[in-house]
């Protein structure tokens, strides 16, 4: 064949070389670029592939009472984590799992379902092991490949039930509040406060994450568990210190009737809470590592709502203790006094067109001053103030001192009271002004009933107020979060007779039975109509009279009256202010005793078709 | 060879128990069987190949056509019927076989020829030699071995003396099927075309011939991509853009270019890629052998290994070159173009320059038929030189 000469050979071979050298070069180049120009990028890149961030839980920040003594602490506890490449195989693994630390069903589908929420992560199946579980898991570790088990803090509340609504509790994030970023900087996995003082000041307690790191393969199985380099340690939270006097808080625990549900607050006049208490109560440890199915059913299906804050959450028809306020709007604006006889004495009823509106006593008052009418609660006296206000007036000024805004005190989701804005209110309820009665309606917000409903920290507020210069104060745990105050518009007389006339309350008025002699209490009891059931009962009291240190409100549902909770407001104000020493039998006693009620009439009778606003809280059924 | 065995070696020593572990130590084997091979094929006669090529070819053509009907699937290629099984055992991959019958026919063919081929008509028989087996391996499916096959037959025509205007218009309407994807650049390629047409003058009915070549593959394209497997598809386009799918596709393309580009300069210590002992580098002992080079000798490994190759190819040209005949010339050099194929596109597509396609790298990847291969080559180089010698030919 002709081509294959030497000359000929030699020029294809040259160009074959050369062929060759270019094809070489281009691999050479290419390998350059990816070794040695690239090679920070990739050696990353590896890195991320075999690592797993494992996240370290930071120890939260202790919550402390008032003297230092811890509300929330930290204990030693065990977490129980797997690393799993796949679902199937974080079943498998649970499987072995549950051989040795038993789980229930529940608990299985929890991990899958977070696994599969955050997969390549590591699933928590125990939040709470005990040493003993730990031991024995360590024991079967061959068994149970991915198995981490991480020392971490774990929230204690000494105090649990007494402080549940007060301090909150903690449990895991979720993944909607990581969607909607209520918990800045939360990780999937964090715990995070999610009610009470925990869930206000979570920013300040949660610390900073930490994380370690250890070492997969391609498939995701867990080679090494901790690789020494490049691993963040946890920040602690930082401690906060409240107003809360915890001996206090632990005594209206202690001293609160069983199964009766409602609430009490203990507040200074400056707005420094004391205790916040609010029943039944539950006990915050059980959400520690995660609760279980049970309980939380059992909490969340209780008729008696127990996670419900009633102190902040419970709104109630403010009744008796209303007419306070019914009475500085009217001296406020100069329209009567404290020695004021109204025209008509109570005779047991009022007349009002062709309807009788009552008075709670029967037989009647006869002729009252102001200060007579607050110490007996007389109905039919505060009618006649509201008549003279006139229904207008005692929304505009109920509004100006606060009844229908939020208290802002430091505690999350604190429902504001219910409280018209205006009289056309009336008109769009009632769907026109022809279906409502002005003059009866005003007969009923005068003596604290009708379309108004307070919170307990809101009456509290209000009766603060009175006990201290006429200004209400911000309540707070920690710090004031809100910066306009209400004010009463009283002057520094008119406080005083305010105070004198509650004095008379307890001394010879509806509270008369609770009367102890080596503490002068200046109070008011209420009675809110249930048309549910039996009638809530109110007490707002504050000691010593004359210089008041303290404000002490409760509220009991279906207590029927007043004067049930009277003794148990003025056992904790005498507690506080005079020590522990001071015997606290009385208490039942004296619930044996009370005076007759003092009871409002029922409300206007509305329509059923007439839709209430809302009343989720309003009427609890029992 | 040895340096291919160490990195072998090192493939299997994985943190986890996978199929690799042991094969250092079959491929030991395999090195000593190659070099019985090798022996006997350095002893045989490139005469007694010359005069047998045609029925190695017609044998292997059948091999290829059985494992159509009864091939399995296996290893890096489950899905493709590309081995050979007697019973349960596998016994090799028949288009490795193809591959070297292949050379020794278009040698025989081409060396016959009194003149190299002038005109497209005058390739149509070595097209045919080649196209034959290639249609076969496609239909397999194996894409890999099949563009080894159009790689001999270039590099042979070339060597046999064909003028490089001829291979362009062989090669024309395959690029312009590659570039019918996009209508710009087709529409320029066609231009292109066109001029070089005008300007060379072959004859008027090749110049026709070609353009319409041109146009039908252009034109036929995207029905042809549809009518590709899935895999192969996705193979193809993750080798644009390895992103696309990075769990799934893109998978293989992407770790190997990790493990490669976390090597650096020095890499990371024979057998101690963690990219590898973690199993994160897919068929490290196979296809992916190159990366394993990479993650753990760095850039200085991979330079080392490629010179090692250039050497090979350079001395290869060299015995091509002062070879005392042209069939054993072209027999050489055709394994030069077989070789040089397997490591462009091996080692390419390790750092995706080139598609996946499951395809070895001569001396390093594991696998029985293909090294046995390997070593009867170099056997047969091995002849061609010592025949030389012997000849008293000189190189001018």
């Amino acid at each position: 064949m002709n081509g294959f000469d030497a000359y000929q050979l030699g020029r294809r071979g040259t160009i074959a070389s050369w062929l060759l050298a270019g094809a070489f070069l281009i691999l050479i180049g290419a390998f350059f670029r990816t070794q040695v120009i690239q090679h920070e990028k990739f050696a990353l890149q590896a890195q991320t592939n075999r690592l797993r961030a494992i996240p370290i839980e930071p120890p939260r920040g202790e919550i402390v009472d008032r003297n230092g003594q811890l509300i929330a602490e930290n204990v030693p506890g065990f977490s129980v984590k797997l690393l799993a490449p796949k679902a199937d195989s974080l079943r498998a693994v649970l499987r072995q799992f549950s051989q040795v630390v038993p789980l229930d069903s529940f608990d299985i589908e929890e991990a899958l379902r977070r696994y599969r929420g955050a997969p390549y992560q590591p699933v928590v199946v125990l939040g709470d092991a005990d040493f003993e579980d730990v031991s024995r898991l360590e024991e079967h570790r061959a068994l149970l490949p991915g198995l981490i088990i991480q020392s971490e803090p774990k929230r204690l509340y000494p105090q649990g039930r007494a402080v549940a609504h007060l301090v909150g509790y903690v449990s895991e994030v979720t993944e909607s509040d990581l969607a909607t970023n209520r918990f800045p900087n939360a990780t999937l996995g964090s715990l995070v406060g999610k009610a009470g003082l925990e869930r206000e000041y979570d920013s300040i307690l949660r610390g900073r994450a930490g994380v370690r790191y250890a070492e997969v393969n391609a498939r995701g199985r867990l080679v090494r568990e901790d690789v020494g380099s490049a691993s963040l340690p946890a920040v602690a939270g930082r401690q906060i210190r409240t107003t809360i006097d915890l001996p206090l808080q632990r005594y209206i625990d202690s001293i609160w009737p069983a199964g009766v549900r409602g609430a009490m607050i203990a507040m200074t006049p400056s707005g420094e809470v004391r205790a916040l208490y609010s029943a039944p109560t539950y006990d915050p440890n059980v959400f520690v590592g995660g609760i279980d199915a049970a309980n939380w059913r059992l909490l969340n299906t209780d008729s008696a709502r127990p996670m419900l804050n009633r102190a902040i959450n419970g709104r109630y028809p403010p009744a008796s203790p209303f007419k306070l306020a019914i009475s500085a709007m009217a001296l406020r604006r100069g329209l009567i006094d404290f020695d004021t006889h109204m025209p008509v004495p109570c005779t047991g009823v009022y007349r009002l067109g062709n309807r009788g509106f009552k008075c709670w006593k029967k037989e009647g008052h006869g002729s009252l001053d102001l200060t007579g009418a607050i110490a007996k609660s007389c109905d039919v006296y505060f009618y006649q103030v509201g008549q003279r206000l006139g229904l207008e007036a005692i929304i505009q000024d109920g509004i100006l001192m606060g009844f229908r805004d939020r208290t802002g005190i430091d505690l999350p989701s604190e429902l504001s009271p219910q409280f018209p804005s205006n009289l056309e209110y009336f008109n769009k309820l009632y769907r026109g002004a022809g279906n409502w009665s002005a003059p009866a309606t005003t007969l009923n917000f005068s003596i604290g009933q009708g379309e108004n409903d307070q919170t307990l920290i809101s009456m509290i507020q209000f009766y603060a107020s009175l006990a201290g210069d006429g200004k209400e104060p911000i309540p707070y745990l920690v710090h004031p979060t809100a910066t306009t105050r209400h004010s009463t518009g009283l002057t520094e007389q008119q406080l005083d007779g305010m105070r004198h006339a509650l004095i008379q309350v307890v001394e010879a008025g509806t509270a008369a039975a609770s009367r102890h002699k080596d503490l002068l209490v200046a109070g008011k009891t209420g009675t809110a109509q249930n048309s549910h059931g039996k009638d809530h009962g109110w007490f707002i009291g504050f000691a010593p009279a004359d210089h008041p240190q303290l404000v002490v409100g409760g509220i009991m549902e279906f207590a029927e009256h007043g004067t049930v909770v009277a003794p148990y407001v003025i056992n904790a104000l005498r507690r506080y202010i005079l020590g522990p020493s001071e015997p606290t039998e009385m208490v039942r006693v004296l619930t044996d005793e009370t005076v007759q009620g003092d009871s409002a009439p029922r409300p206007v009778q509305l329509p059923d078709s007439v839709p209430r606003p809302d009343t989720a809280l309003r009427r609890p059924t029992p | 060879m040895f340096y291919g065995l160490v990195i072998l070696y090192s493939a299997g020593q994985t943190d986890i128990v996978t199929q690799a572990q042991g094969v250092w130590y079959h491929q030991f084997i395999w090195l000593g069987v190659g070099l019985c091979a090798a022996w006997v094929t350095f002893k045989t006669s490139l005469r007694l190949l010359e005069w047998g090529a045609p029925a190695l070819y017609g044998f292997s053509l059948i091999l290829l056509i059985a494992v159509l009907v009864v091939g399995t699937g296996a290893g890096t290629a489950e899905s493709s019927k590309s081995w050979l099984a007697i019973g349960s055992h596998r016994i090799g991959q028949p288009a490795e076989l193809a591959k070297l019958a292949a050379v020794l026919m278009m040698a025989r063919y081409l060396s016959g020829l009194k003149e190299p081929p002038r005109s497209l008509r005058d390739l149509v028989m070595p097209c045919a030699i080649i196209g034959v087996p290639f249609l076969l391996v496609m239909k397999q499916p194996d894409l890999g071995s099949a563009m080894v096959f159009i790689g001999i037959l270039f590099s042979m025509l070339f060597w046999a003396g064909v003028r490089p205007r001829l291979l362009f218009m062989l090669a024309s309407p395959g690029i312009s099927l590659l570039l019918a994807f996009s209508n710009y650049a087709w529409g320029a390629w066609m231009v292109l075309c066109f001029v070089l047409l005008l300007l060379w003058r072959p004859y008027v009915w090749e110049s026709v011939t070609v353009y319409l070549a041109n146009f039908v593959m252009g034109v036929v394209a995207m029905p042809a991509w549809k009518h590709l497997s899935p895999y192969q598809q996705n193979r193809l386009l993750t080798f644009l853009n390895p992103e696309v799918d990075p769990r799934a596709a893109g998978y293989h393309a992407i770790q190997s270019k990790v493990a490669i580009g976390s090597g650096g300069w020095f890499g990371t210590g024979l057998t101690q890629g963690p990219q590898k002992r973690l199993a994160f580098l897919p068929e490290q002992h196979t296809d992916f052998v190159f990366s394993v080079v990479g993650e753990e000798l760095g850039f200085i490994g991979v330079l080392v290994a490629l010179s090692l190759f250039l050497a090979l190819f350079l001395i290869l040209l060299r015995v091509a070159r002062r070879a005392s005949d042209p069939f054993s010339s072209l027999v050489v050099f055709g394994i030069i173009g077989l070789w040089f194929t397997h490591v462009f596109e091996n080692v390419g597509m390790t750092v995706n320059i080139m598609p996946i396609t499951g395809i070895p790298l001569p001396f390093f990847s594991y696998g029985g038929s293909f090294f046995v291969i390997c070593c009867l080559c170099l056997g047969l180089a091995a002849r061609v030189s010592w025949d030389s010698r012997m000849s008293g030919y000189t190189e001018i």
